[in-house]
């Protein structure tokens, strides 16, 4: 359950976005989450709603925008796109694969009243 | 159009705008959206902007509503400690290894042989476990400085619990540092400690597809330790298939075959460390 511990981290970054920005409410939070960040959306959309009681966020929509898995394929030598960590390689179908991004975490921007 | 960047608005919310100020219709803004620095210059996905107004300007007398980029990883927090350990670390030539693995993979077994076989080699270690101090009373009786962190309800160990670690260890230039882990082949691929590399340990006895089944874990090791060797003729596995597994999820992954119990493959796995410390402290 470390969705728990990100949905703190975004806790931290709205609180200081707040004194830094003076805003008293946020109304939406959008976050880039990449396919192998290891994030369950599901439980970090629960953990959200229940870390951010009390703070500037409380009730705020969440919304995740999941970006592609990259990955290097050994046997091709291109930089492909894949859903899923096991996927072939759509460019040769070969199978060895080394992930090259698709780990993002981070809050893209929110809306703050 | 977007007032932002000049894009012409392809959202459903433009679209309907846009034929309501044709058709004399247009209302003032429910709000305006500030964008201080604009997103990507390709793949203008307008989602929040509603593209009505100057950018930055106030509808008077309407509710104010703002959109504020903060293109923030969301660990940034986790990794700021991790850089910090990173560099105190580094400054004093210490190698640190995260040792993950699932709960009974044999790393405190593999840690008491291993710092038995180093000798004199200062290190220390820092032992994360939800409860008890068993294995930090392990490490201890083998001579080695521990210090227990015990995570409460936490299912890994972060930066700051190592950062605080660190500061009560005086550990030497040129030690080596473990840290062992929360057993659990999930949370801790996330979490940057500021080691040098994460090291997955697999018992035999826990099945040739856990790789598979728990990929971030060994996508994110360096190196991965074969553990139980011992027990490979007992439990009908293929070991060539572990590691064929290992490499599916993580091509670069090294992987070293050994049992702590009987001393079986241990050198090479000494031999590793202490290539690791001469290339850290050159």
């Amino acid at each position: 359950m470390h969705e728990m511990s990100i949905a703190e981290g975004i806790r931290g970054i709205i609180e200081q976005s707040a004194r830094q920005n003076g805003f008293d409410r946020v109304t939406r939070v959008r976050l880039e989450i990449g396919r192998f960040a290891g994030v369950e959306t599901g439980a970090l959309s629960f953990a959200f709603e229940v870390v951010m009681r009390g703070c500037a966020a409380e009730g705020a929509a969440l919304e995740i925008i999941e970006l592609p898995g990259r990955a290097l394929c050994y046997d091709c030598g291109e930089t492909v796109e894949i859903a899923d960590r096991f996927d072939p390689c759509p460019n040769c179908g070969g199978g060895k694969l080394l992930a090259r991004g698709g780990d993002e975490m981070r809050i893209k921007d929110m809306e703050v009243l | 159009m977007c007032t932002v960047c000049g894009c012409s608005g392809h959202s459903v919310e433009d679209q309907f705008r846009a034929h309501l100020e044709k058709t004399g219709q247009a209302k003032p803004a429910p709000f305006a959206m500030i964008a201080p620095k604009h997103a990507a210059p390709t793949g203008h996905s307008h989602d929040l902007h509603m593209g009505l107004g100057p950018a930055g300007t106030e509808v008077p007398g309407m509710s104010q509503a703002r959109l504020i980029e903060i293109e923030t990883d969301i660990l940034n927090k986790n990794n700021s400690y991790a850089a910090r350990n990173r560099t105190a670390l580094s400054a004093k030539g210490i190698l640190a290894v995260n040792l993950v693995s699932s709960p009974g993979s044999g790393k405190t077994t593999l840690l008491c042989r291993t710092i038995e076989m180093l000798g004199a080699q200062p290190l220390a270690v820092i032992e994360g476990d939800q409860q008890t101090s068993n294995d930090a009373d392990r490490i201890r009786a083998t001579g080695a400085p521990a210090l227990q962190v015990n995570t409460g309800k936490g299912c890994h160990l972060d930066g700051n619990m190592v950062e605080q670690a660190l500061a009560r260890l005086d550990l030497p230039t040129g030690a080596l540092l473990f840290i062992e882990n929360v057993g659990n082949l999930v949370c801790p691929a996330a979490f940057d400690l500021g080691e040098d590399a994460k090291i997955a340990i697999l018992s035999v006895t826990e099945g040739e597809d856990k790789p598979l089944k728990y990929p971030d874990m060994f996508a994110a090791a360096r190196l991965a330790i074969l553990n139980k060797i011992d027990l490979a003729p007992h439990c009908d596995v293929d070991l060539d298939l572990y590691e064929a597994n290992l490499r599916r999820v993580n091509p670069e992954i090294e992987v070293l075959r050994l049992s702590a119990r009987t001393g079986e493959g241990m050198a090479g796995w000494i031999d590793w460390l202490r290539r690791g410390l001469a290339a850290k402290g050159a």
